[in-house]
């Protein structure tokens, strides 16, 4: 069974490929090959359901979550592949005379390989046993459908009909989605035989089921999902027989049809399911009278017997469900075949307006009497099949002792008159008296091709009606399939029985509504069209999508900031209102009474950052809070932070200040996103979480410190005293050699920001200011910039170049001790980059290019190489990454000398953060004086 | 952690949480400043009470050194970052004349809705005012 819908997708993919240079004729007979054969194959299989056998294949797709491609052939599947492969070989075939010889080629190859693939599609899921198979085949034939429908996508209103299409039966698609999950996740199984065998029950297994009906009554159009049927009709006419009236719509009759035996007897199945279908049914039928083109008078007729066929299968009892099988069989043949008649029609007159039709009966007399034979069989007349489909759906309606069979013989008999009356309607617009004046002529007669499949589809209705007997013993095996207590059986004359009195009733009836409306001149069209609530709809929720995004995502950064804000702070209460406690360590006051005084002067320089209206003073309280923080991890027992701490703030001071030459004194006032009281009520609120969070997790330890044996390791492993910096570079390197690429990837960003701007400012300077001449003399340099020195201090220049050699040294011993005492490579590159900053500061702006011993970024990289090539070079020897050696040294005169190879690690660091200072030094401190682009808010 | 430094943390956190609230960058990277420097405590904090150096044979109850080692990183990156804004501002000033951070051009259309919000890329974006 795989391989047969695999060949659908393969003359697919060749019609699609290669279609153009096939011709006309060349791609209609690749895409029939895969219809042809299955044809051949489903008959030689016929024999051997028959006898009872149901041959499965199973071919695993994703074996862990169980999800197969799962194929079983009982009697209702075989009944279905030979619906879709029969009825999509006549159609076909009858296309090959409908398209004619002055179609565009593209056009034949969208619909031929549209068509072809929906085929396969259809296939699969009428052969699906599992209900991901199932699913994926269901999803497929939404798609073609939409290509389909949008065959003429130039045109506005079939893209409109095909979207809408796609999205109810995607949106019912998702629903089934649902729907299965929940039942095969209740059931344990995947497999349809598996569910009907073995049916999971609960609250989960109900909801799952609502969504499955959901999903069957977009595909099938049911209330109040018919809309986007009648709409499809924009697709040329075989793909109206084909998909929209004989196979594509009964995938929801035919999924309501496998579960309805298993789960009718839930309380509200009934109810629902009878209840909707009924109201299709009548709905439908009211559509089809209003309707002038003949083909939207079928859809509509389409939608009326959908809701016939779920009232059939979906009430769930066996001998209902028997006759249901031939109630589908039957409106498949006699609703393709008026499909056909009014694409012949259209074909022949080139109208399907039955206002002015009329009379083509006398041209085409055979046509009308085929016609005749389906509308009879559509409107239930003997000896018809669709007669004798519905007095056996009628038969056993009646047999049943439950209310809800009563409501649907009701509802049956309603939407019959109904369907009597549009057929009629049908049927003597198109071949009747017609109009006097405007009358559609023939224009030229339909071919043979054209004929056939109708003679050939109402030739099986009237044979279907005739031998009625011997076709139900063989449908009765697809009713069992379904339903192993169904017995199905089909009788053209019972008798005078209490069904044929109730479709005289309805025939007479019909008859009657049908002159009545003639009289007085139809059913008026509908106010409101289902199309026109479908749009208001869509666009409403198109423009309600709009006004959410407009609130949430009004395009301003610190709202979006508030809201993380907001969601840290839910954060925090929320695991204090689900029992985060202070723990049992105990909080102190205060360590000590310095920490006091320390933190009573940095708090008040905090408010002061934030409340300071000139720029340059919240900086210069931003560095006072930092070197307050840097005494407080001194007084926590942190030396190496505070070193680190009391360097890193010096240097961001100045690079800060640095900026801030360029930056407008005051802060200008630019209207806030919200008022000043909500940002404090956020900030408060942020502060507080943030406490919170400290004072829990300050106090709460349940697990022992890794410290310990960190310290226990520390001398003896990695051969260093300071535990800080062993974890630096030993124990945490590949950490620390992450971190450090940050530095570098941060430092490559400012360098090329800087760039940038220094284009868009600079237009008339061809230099780059880094690049001036080293013998340019200070005043070539001087600046009117209060902030650095703009005219050199002889003083601090003299100081610095007398500094530098020793800060050098100093920064290189610093980094070197660091393994035992606090230092290390951060905390010396950074003093390295101090000495730097002093000849910067001293020689004024932007000269630092003369101290500069090699490009930064040469230095960034080198140090970002050593650091690595530490961690390779252990690697090579044999050790992990970054795994440390020690060699002790005994040179003369020096004693004993450690060396460890996690110190070139820290050599790397150092040259890395150097790097990384001067980068940052030399490009955010070179070019004072430039004017913005625009603006210029001086 | 002792009470004064939760306290401390709190407002600083607080205090940088109101900076960044603003539009000017200046006053955001202050905010980031501020809250790096109280989280660096919280998490220093965190690690247990006050103590000794972690440094081997200089005192009897050294302070937790894992944390320390995590923040020294933190406060380098810390500086890092803080150019990087630093240099965003100063390109931001380099374009428009001030430091602000402007709302997105294509949210706030979208907002109006107007009848670009298909394609916020299209168009000159010259002629709209400037938006705040």
């Amino acid at each position: 069974m795989g391989p047969l819908v695999l060949l659908h997708l393969a003359a697919a993919a060749v019609v699609f490929a290669a279609g153009r240079h096939l011709g006309r004729r060349g791609l209609f007979a690749v895409a029939l090959v895969a219809p042809v054969a299955t044809v051949a194959w489903a008959v030689t299989q016929v024999g051997a359901v028959l006898d009872g056998a149901t041959p499965a294949e199973r071919t695993g797709w994703v074996p862990s979550i169980d999800v197969a491609l799962s194929f079983r052939l009982d009697g209702f599947a075989l009944l279905m592949a030979l619906v879709v492969a029969g009825m999509g070989t006549l159609v076909l075939a009858w296309s090959v005379a409908y398209f004619g010889a002055d179609q565009p080629i593209d056009r034949l190859v969208r619909f031929a390989g549209g068509f072809v693939a929906f085929a396969g599609a259809m296939l699969g899921l009428v052969l699906a046993d599992d209900v991901w198979t199932l699913f994926v085949f269901w999803e497929a034939t939404s798609i073609t459908s939409f290509v389909l429908i949008g065959l003429d996508h130039d045109q506005p209103s079939a893209r409109a009909a095909a979207q809408r299409a796609l999205l109810i039966t995607a949106a019912g698609g998702l629903a089934l989605m649902g729907g299965l999950v929940l039942i095969s996740q209740a059931a344990g199984t995947t497999s349809l035989a598996g569910l009907a065998a073995d049916p999971p029950g609960g609250t989960v297994v109900t909801a799952g089921l609502v969504l499955v009906l959901v999903g069957a009554a977009t595909k099938s159009a049911q209330v109040p999902f018919q809309v986007w049927l009648p709409g499809a009709m924009a697709a040329p006419t075989p793909v109206s027989a084909f998909l929209h009236s004989a196979t594509m719509v009964k995938a929801g009759v035919i999924v309501v049809g496998r579960f309805a035996p298993v789960f009718a007897d839930l309380g509200w199945w009934r109810p629902v399911v009878v209840g909707v279908g009924a109201l299709t049914m009548v709905a439908g039928g009211i559509g089809a009278l209003r309707q002038h083109d003949a083909k939207l008078l079928l859809a509509h007729g389409t939608v009326s017997q959908l809701g016939f066929m779920v009232v059939a299968f979906g009430i769930g009892h066996p001998d209902v469900t028997a006759a249901a099988v031939a109630l589908l069989v039957g409106h498949a043949l006699f609703k393709a075949a008026l499909f056909l008649t009014v694409g012949i029609v259209d074909h022949a007159t080139g109208t399907r307006d039955i206002r002015r039709l009329g009379g083509v009966g006398r041209a085409l007399p055979g046509v009308a009497a085929l016609a005749a034979i389906a509308a009879g069989s559509m409107a239930g007349l003997p000896p018809a099949l669709g007669f004798v489909a519905k007095e056996a759906v009628l038969d056993t309606l009646l047999h049943e002792d439950d209310p809800w069979a009563l409501v649907a013989v009701v509802a049956v008999a309603l939407g019959s008159i109904l369907t009597v009356a549009y057929t009629a309607r049908l049927w003597w617009g198109l071949f009747g008296a017609g109009p006097a004046t405007e009358r559609a002529e023939v224009h030229h007669r339909p071919g043979p091709v054209l004929v056939l499949p109708v003679a050939l589809l109402t030739g099986l209705t009237l044979l279907g009606g005739l031998f009625a007997g011997p076709l139900g013993d063989r449908l009765a095996v697809a009713g069992e399939a379904l339903d192993p207590h169904a017995h199905g059986h089909l009788v053209l004359w019972a008798g005078v029985t209490a069904p044929l009195a109730i479709s005289i009733g309805i025939v007479v009836a019909g008859a009657v509504l049908h002159l009545v409306l003639r009289r007085v001149g139809g059913v008026p069209a509908a106010r409101v069209s289902g199309e026109h609530v479908f749009q208001r709809g869509f666009d409403g929720l198109l423009d309600g999508a709009r006004r959410v995004t407009a609130v949430v995502q009004n395009g301003s950064l610190p709202a979006y900031l508030a809201v993380v804000w907001l969601v840290v702070v839910a954060g925090g209460v929320g695991a204090l209102a689900t029992g985060a406690r202070i723990g049992d360590v105990g909080t102190v006051v205060a360590d000590n009474a310095l920490q006091v005084a320390v933190v009573a002067v940095t708090i008040g320089m905090t408010i002061g950052v934030a409340v300071a209206r000139r720029r340059f003073s919240s900086v210069l309280l931003l560095g006072g809070v930092g070197y307050g923080t840097a005494v407080l991890f001194m007084l926590h027992g942190a030396p190496d932070l505070a070193l680190t701490q009391l360097l890193v703030e010096t240097m961001s001071l100045v690079v800060f200040l640095l900026v801030l030459r360029q930056l407008p004194e005051g802060y200008a006032a630019p209207p806030e996103w919200a008022p000043r009281t909500v940002r404090i009520g956020i900030a408060v609120a942020a502060g507080l979480a943030v406490a919170g969070l400290a004072a829990v997790a300050g106090t709460t330890r349940s697990e022992a410190p890794v410290a310990d044996e960190y310290l226990a390791r520390s001398e003896p492993e990695a051969g260093g005293r300071n535990v800080v910096n062993v974890v630096l570079v030993d124990f945490r390197g590949i950490d620390t050699l992450g971190e450090i690429t940050v530095l570098a990837v941060a430092a490559i960003g400012v360098a090329n920001l800087v760039r940038a701007a220094r284009r868009d400012l600079a237009p008339d300077e061809d230099e780059d200011p880094l690049d001036a001449p080293l013998d340019d003399g200070p005043s070539a340099a001087a600046s009117d910039d209060p902030t650095v020195a703009g005219d050199r201090s002889v003083i601090f220049d003299v100081v610095g170049r007398g500094l530098f050699p020793v800060l050098l040294l100093v920064s290189i011993y610093v980094a070197l001790r660091g393994h035992n005492a606090p230092g290390g490579g951060f905390a010396g590159g950074l003093i390295a980059g101090g000495a730097f900053l002093m000849r910067f500061l001293a020689a004024g702006t932007p000269r630092l290019a003369r101290a500069r011993p090699l490009p930064t970024s040469a230095l960034v990289g080198t140090g970002l190489l050593v650091a690595a090539g530490t961690g390779a070079a252990s690697l090579a020897a044999g050790q992990d990454f970054l795994e440390s050696t020690i060699w002790k040294l005994h040179p003369p005169l020096l004693g004993e000398v450690k060396l460890v190879t996690s110190t070139v690690f820290d050599v790397g660091v150092y040259l890395l953060v150097l790097g990384v200072v001067l980068s940052v030094l030399t490009h955010l401190g070179a070019g004072p004086g430039l004017r913005p682009v625009r603006g210029g808010a001086r | 952690m002792s009470l004064v430094l939760i306290a401390l943390i709190a407002v600083l956190v607080g205090t940088g949480t109101y900076l960044m609230l603003h539009r000017t960058i200046t006053r955001i990277i202050l905010g980031v400043a501020l809250i790096g420097n109280g989280i660096n405590l919280l998490l220093v904090g965190s690690g247990g009470p006050a103590g000794d150096a972690p440094i081997i044979g200089h005192g009897s109850s050294p302070a937790d050194p894992v944390p320390q080692a995590l923040v020294l990183t933190a406060i380098v990156i810390g500086f890092a970052t803080q150019a990087f804004l630093l240099a965003l501002a100063w390109r931001n000033w380099t374009l428009d004349g001030n430091d602000e951070v402007e709302d997105d051009i294509s949210d706030r259309r979208l907002a109006r809705r107007e009848p670009d919000v298909v394609d916020p890329y299209a168009g000159d974006d010259a002629d709209l005012e400037e938006p705040r």
